[in-house]
């Protein structure tokens, strides 16, 4: 008992029971503990983040950004939600009463579900589920009946166009990621989190399958409505999309939930490609692994807050062309090629037989990199093929246009 | 077992979703609440609106939703599989490449038919 109530952290159960406490009732209260503190961290996180965002958009534009309220500005975030608190909430006439403010419950709750799967070290995870992938696809596709649910509620035509392009987004870029999301899964052998990250211990799957993680991203970008597929809001092109009626603090919730969406797709990224909690010194303490997997969430999520403030918006018909033309495709091959080359590595006798061994997994990891870059490889001569015909093309139908009009010649006479 | 890995992720259910009621009852505790005729009436850039909210929907929205089902089923049914990729050995491959196969020839039909065009 003395041993096992070492470490406060990491066995509380543990201890309570030592303390005396009934052991159903220690189990019980150490998981309440821990879901709280699990709901707790992406709601402060949000706070802080939406921070940094605005400092890194001033920034990129040459502005100082939020400096005025608390050091540095930090304090923003929090004059902006008590401000949201006291301002009007108006329901529109003819709206859908109930599931007009169910969305906004909806779009906040969902995200914060997604965070019970994420393994934060060795020891800490909200539950260690073993279908954690597909829990996590299951909960991440409700965003789309918080987005059909806010859209149709509202009485508003603006709503509901806006509510039908970005369910039309949303599910399109839902098959690669799934797609993306199976490379772990086949290498790990485990849909549970804490056993990807496990299996992740001599070598990222980032270098297994760059390609997988860069579907993995782009459609991440494109699920939580990021730039440059946040044709979604359009802010200076079109009137706000499906939460177009919603004021108050039920535009926050939207908000705060967009917000948290990319934050926690960052983490996840983190979790199934760059190692999750893996550092080094994490298996001596098991809480240096929560540092880690933050500072791998930060370096994703600042990728994408690059992306985001330099890259132009797309427009509709491109985000779909892309995805059913591009991306679909380009993950059913990634697959295809990486359980092949899977498959033969085994057969090879290549394979790792120690997860966490580096050495063991560098056959492995270099013969699926080689198969990543050929995938690339063809994939650019294809796009530059393209890129030719089209120019070729081009300058055909330019050269038989000045024929028909040689320039210089007076128009219209 | 089932009741220890799914407890936590119903008591988070049940807090995330208190916590936003009761944040959205705080604000409607604090903001005011004047609703008139033109307040509450739907936004629509200015002016009066016209016609009712819910209309026909475009055919191209359907389609999106049709590929959708189509795909996003399937690929739920590689998850189990790549699961148990390592185990299922050369005969996993072949079987999975056919249904693979199967789904990419109808996507291709799909394309050339024009399903996948967006005006």
């Amino acid at each position: 008992m003395e041993q096992q109530c070492r470490d406060l952290i990491n066995t509380l159960a543990a201890c309570m029971v030592a303390g005396g406490t009934d052991p159903n009732l220690a189990n019980l209260l150490s998981a309440l503990l821990g879901v709280v503190l699990v709901a707790t961290l992406p709601l402060v996180t949000v706070i802080l983040l939406i921070w940094v965002e605005r400092k890194f958009a001033a920034r990129i534009q040459d502005r100082l950004g939020p400096n005025r309220v608390g050091p540095f500005g930090l304090l923003q975030s929090v004059a902006d939600a008590l401000k949201m608190l006291t301002k009007e909430d108006i329901t529109p006439a003819g709206a859908d009463r109930f599931i007009f403010n169910l969305a906004p419950i909806i779009a906040f709750a969902v995200v914060v579900l997604i965070w019970a799967v994420i393994p934060f070290t060795p020891l800490h995870v909200g539950s260690d589920l073993s279908v954690g992938i597909l829990y996590f696809v299951g909960v991440g596709s409700i965003g789309a009946v918080k987005v059909m649910v806010a859209g149709w509620s509202s009485n508003n035509k603006y709503a509901l166009l806006g509510a039908f392009r970005t369910i039309a987004q949303l599910v399109s870029y839902e098959v690669p990621m799934i797609l993306a999301l199976l490379i772990p899964v086949m290498m790990a052998g485990s849909m549970s989190m804490q056993d990807i990250t496990r299996a992740q211990g001599g070598m990222w799957y980032i270098f297994a399958s760059p390609l997988a993680f860069l579907i993995f991203f782009i459609s991440n970008l494109a699920e939580t409505g990021r730039a440059p597929f946040d044709l979604i809001e359009a802010e200076s092109e079109l009137v706000a999309g499906y939460n177009i009626e919603y004021s108050g603090f039920k535009f926050g919730m939207f908000m705060a939930g967009e917000f948290m969406h990319v934050f926690t797709v960052a983490v996840l990224t983190a979790v199934l490609f760059l190692g999750g909690w893996w550092g080094p010194g994490v298996e001596q303490i098991p809480a240096l692994g929560f540092v880690y997997l933050g500072l791998k969430t930060m370096a994703v999520y600042f990728a994408m807050l690059l992306i985001r403030n330099t890259v132009p918006r797309f427009r509709i018909d491109q985000v779909m062309n892309f995805n059913w033309k591009f991306m679909v495709p380009l993950s059913i091959v990634v697959v295809l090629v990486q359980a092949f080359l899977m498959r033969i590595t085994t057969s090879l006798g290549l394979a790792p037989n120690e997860a966490g061994d580096f050495v063991s997994n560098l056959p492995q990891t270099i013969v699926l990199l080689l198969g990543n870059l050929a995938i690339i490889a063809v994939v650019l001569n294809m796009i530059r093929n393209r890129g030719r015909q089209q120019r070729l093309a081009d300058e055909a139908a330019a050269a038989h246009s000045d024929l028909a009009h040689p320039a210089g010649a007076p128009a219209g006479d | 077992m089932a009741l220890d890995t799914f407890a936590p992720i119903t008591a988070l259910l049940v807090i995330s979703v208190l916590v936003t009621f009761i944040i959205l009852v705080i604000s409607r505790i604090f903001g005011p609440h004047r609703p008139t005729t033109r307040k509450r009436a739907p936004y629509e850039s200015g002016m009066k609106p016209i016609g009712p909210a819910v209309r026909r929907l475009p055919i191209k929205f359907y389609l999106i939703a049709v590929l959708f089902i189509l795909f996003d089923i399937e690929v739920i049914f590689f998850l189990p599989w790549a699961v148990v990729f390592r185990d299922l050995g050369i005969y996993g491959l072949i079987t999975m490449g056919v249904f693979l196969f199967i789904l990419t020839v109808g996507l291709l039909y799909e394309w050339k038919s024009g399903a996948l065009e967006w005006e």
